[in-house]
C-alpha cells in the first residue's frame, strides 16, 4: 500500500543557517492519526510546511506517492490540507462561503461542484448556518471549525492541523475533539496538547532537533514520563491517561464527493 | 480571544424594496447618480436637484431614516464641507464681498457650491448603498462586473482584517493603560509611535502567514474567474428608472447652461 506520507532524510536550514530538519524519517500509512509532538524549535511546523510544498528542503518527501517538488505543487496542495494555528490567518475572505470556496476554485472546479463541496464541508463541521457570515463575526471555536472546512472542501487525503486546540475554551475544545474524531482522513496533529493527542491519535512521534526522537503507540509514548520530560513535554498535573477515552475508530467516511 | 464581536458596521438593517435587488443594480444606479452629479457644472444645477430627488426616492423606497443617513455621512461629509467653506476666502477671482480683512471671491463661491453639492450627493449615494447592501455583496457585485480582481481582493482583505487590526489596537491599548499609560503625558507620542510600529510589524507578519495559507490551498497568483449570473427584471427596472430620471435632466440642464 502506498504510504500517505513518506519522508526520508529530510533536511532544511533556515536562511540564517539554523538547521530546522536534520534527516527526518517518517512513514505514515493511509488512515493513520499521528500526533507530532516536541518542544518548541523541534521542527514540527517546518515539517508541516514541507508537506504542502511551502518549504522545500533536501531529501525525499512523497505524499500519497507523489513527490513534493516544483512541478507537483498543485497536486500536492489538493492532497494535503493544512489547518494553521491562527484561524485569522486562514480565513481571509469576506464571508465563510467565499473562504471555503477559495480552495476548490483554485482547483478549477465548476461552480456547481464548488457549491456542492462548500455545502458538504460546512455540513461536516456543523457550520452551514454561518455560510454568509463574515469570519470576524464568529467565535474562536467556530472559526477553527470553518478553517477545517476550508481544507475539507478540497477533499484532501491528508489533513495536518497545527495546534488545533490553541485558544479554545473547554466546550469548543470538546466539540473540536469530537469533530476531528469523526473525520476519516490521514491526520497529523501537531500539538503541545498531550490530552488531545491521547484522545485522537493511535500513534505519536516526538520530534527533537529536526529528527524523529521517538515513534510508537500514542499511549505508550505519553505514559513514559521520562521520555516526555527529556523533550520538555509533560502531561497536565492530575491528568490520568487511563480515564481518557481512546481514539475513536473512524465513524464517518466523509467524502466531499460521496457524502457520508 | 475574540468572541465573535466584529466592530465593523452591522449588516444593513434597512433596505425596504431595495433589499432584494441584485447588488450590481444598486452599485450601478447609485454610482451613476454620483457620476451624473459630478459631471454637471454649476450652470447645470438643476441636475443636482434631480440627483437629490432620485436619492430621496431611493431613501424612501429603502425605508432609510434621515437620522441614520446623517449618522453614517458624519465621518465624511462635515470635514469636506469644512474645507470647502474656506474656498470663497482663499480662492482667487473677482471679489464680490468683504468680511473685514477678508474678501469673498466669485470663483471661491463657485468652488464651494460645486464641492458642496457633489460631495453631498456622492456621500449620500454611498451611504444608501451601504445601508441597503452588505460589504461582501458589494464586493461580489464589483467582481461580477469584472472590476480588476486585484482591487476587489485588496478591498476584501481590508474589510476582513480591519476588525482584527482594531481588536489588536484595543488589546495593546488596554495592556498599556493597565500599566498606567496616560495618552496625555509628554511621552505619549513616542509610545504611540512604537505602538504603530509594532502594529505594522505584526500586520506584516500576518500578511506573510495569510499568503502562506493561501498558497497551501492552491493559490497560484491568480484568482479563478467565476460565472456571472443574469440580472432580474426588477434590477433592470431600478437602473432604468434612475437613468431615465437623470440622463434627460443632465442633457436638458446642460443645453440650458
Amino acid at each position: 500500500m502506498t504510504p500517505a506520507i513518506r519522508a526520508r532524510g529530510l533536511r532544511y536550514r533556515y536562511p540564517d543557517g539554523t538547521p530546522a530538519l536534520d534527516g527526518l524519517d517518517l512513514v505514515v500509512s493511509p488512515g493513520e492519526r499521528v500526533a507530532v509532538l516536541g518542544p518548541n524549535g523541534a521542527g514540527k511546523t517546518t515539517f508541516m510546511l514541507h508537506l504542502n510544498g511551502l518549504l522545500r528542503g533536501e531529501g525525499e518527501l512523497l505524499v500519497e506517492g507523489v513527490a513534493v517538488e516544483r512541478g507537483t505543487l498543485a497536486a500536492i496542495r489538493a492532497r494535503v490540507g493544512l489547518v494553521f494555528q491562527d484561524p485569522d490567518d486562514q480565513l481571509f475572505m469576506p464571508t465563510v462561503r467565499e473562504d471555503v470556496a477559495f480552495g476548490p476554485r483554485n482547483m478549477r472546479l465548476g461552480e456547481d461542484e464548488v457549491a456542492a463541496r462548500v455545502s458538504a464541508a460546512l455540513d461536516a463541521v456543523r457550520m452551514a448556518h454561518a455560510a454568509d457570515r463574515a469570519p470576524h463575526q464568529l467565535s474562536q471555536g467556530e472559526r477553527r471549525r470553518v478553517a477545517i472546512a476550508t481544507v475539507l472542501a478540497m477533499d484532501p487525503g491528508v489533513v495536518v492541523l497545527d495546534e488545533p486546540s490553541a485558544n479554545l475554551d473547554p466546550r469548543a475544545r470538546r466539540e473540536l475533539t469530537a469533530l476531528l474524531g469523526e473525520l476519516d482522513r490521514t491526520m497529523l496533529l501537531v500539538t503541545h496538547d498531550l490530552p488531545l493527542a491521547a484522545e485522537l491519535c493511535h500513534r505519536a512521534v516526538i520530534l527533537s532537533g529536526g529528527r524523529v526522537a521517538a515513534d510508537g503507540p500514542c499511549r505508550e509514548i505519553l505514559a513514559d514520563a521520562g521520555l516526555l520530560a527529556s523533550h520538555d513535554l509533560e502531561l497536565p498535573v492530575g491528568f490520568d491517561l487511563g480515564r481518557v477515552p481512546g481514539p475513536p475508530e473512524s465513524r464517518i467516511l466523509m467524502s466531499i464527493h460521496g457524502g457520508s | 480571544m475574540g468572541g465573535g464581536c466584529g466592530h465593523l458596521p452591522a449588516p444593513p438593517t434597512v433596505g425596504g424594496r431595495l433589499r432584494g435587488l441584485d447588488a450590481r443594480a444598486k452599485v450601478v444606479g447609485l454610482i451613476g447618480v454620483t457620476i451624473v452629479a459630478v459631471s454637471a457644472p454649476l450652470e447645470a444645477w438643476p441636475t443636482w436637484v434631480a440627483c437629490a430627488l432620485v436619492l430621496a426616492a431611493v431613501a424612501v423606497a429603502a425605508e432609510a431614516r434621515p437620522r441614520e443617513i446623517a449618522r453614517r455621512a458624519a465621518p465624511v461629509l462635515p470635514p469636506v464641507l469644512f474645507v470647502a467653506a474656506f474656498a470663497p476666502l482663499l480662492s482667487g477671482g473677482r471679489a464680490v464681498a468683504s468680511l473685514g480683512p477678508l474678501t469673498v471671491s466669485d470663483h471661491g463661491l463657485r468652488v464651494l457650491a460645486e464641492v458642496g453639492a457633489k460631495a453631498t450627493i456622492g456621500t449620500v449615494a454611498a451611504v444608501l448603498l451601504g445601508l441597503t447592501t452588505t460589504f461582501p455583496e458589494t464586493l461580489e457585485a464589483l467582481r461580477r462586473m469584472r472590476a480588476p480582481r486585484t482591487l476587489t481582493l485588496i478591498a476584501a482583505f481590508m474589510y476582513r482584517y480591519l476588525v482584527t487590526l482594531v481588536d489588536e489596537v484595543r488589546r495593546m491599548r488596554a495592556a498599556m493603560t493597565s500599566r498606567g499609560f496616560r495618552p496625555r503625558s509628554p511621552f505619549a507620542a513616542a509610545v504611540l509611535g512604537r505602538l504603530v510600529a509594532v502594529l505594522f510589524l505584526r500586520s506584516l507578519g500576518r500578511g506573510e502567514r495569510v499568503y502562506r495559507a493561501m498558497l497551501s490551498r492552491g493559490y497560484g497568483g491568480q484568482l479563478p474567474a467565476v460565472a456571472v449570473g443574469r440580472l432580474g427584471a426588477a434590477d433592470a427596472a431600478f437602473v432604468a428608472v434612475v437613468a431615465l430620471a437623470l440622463v434627460p435632466a443632465r442633457v436638458l440642464a446642460g443645453m440650458a447652461a
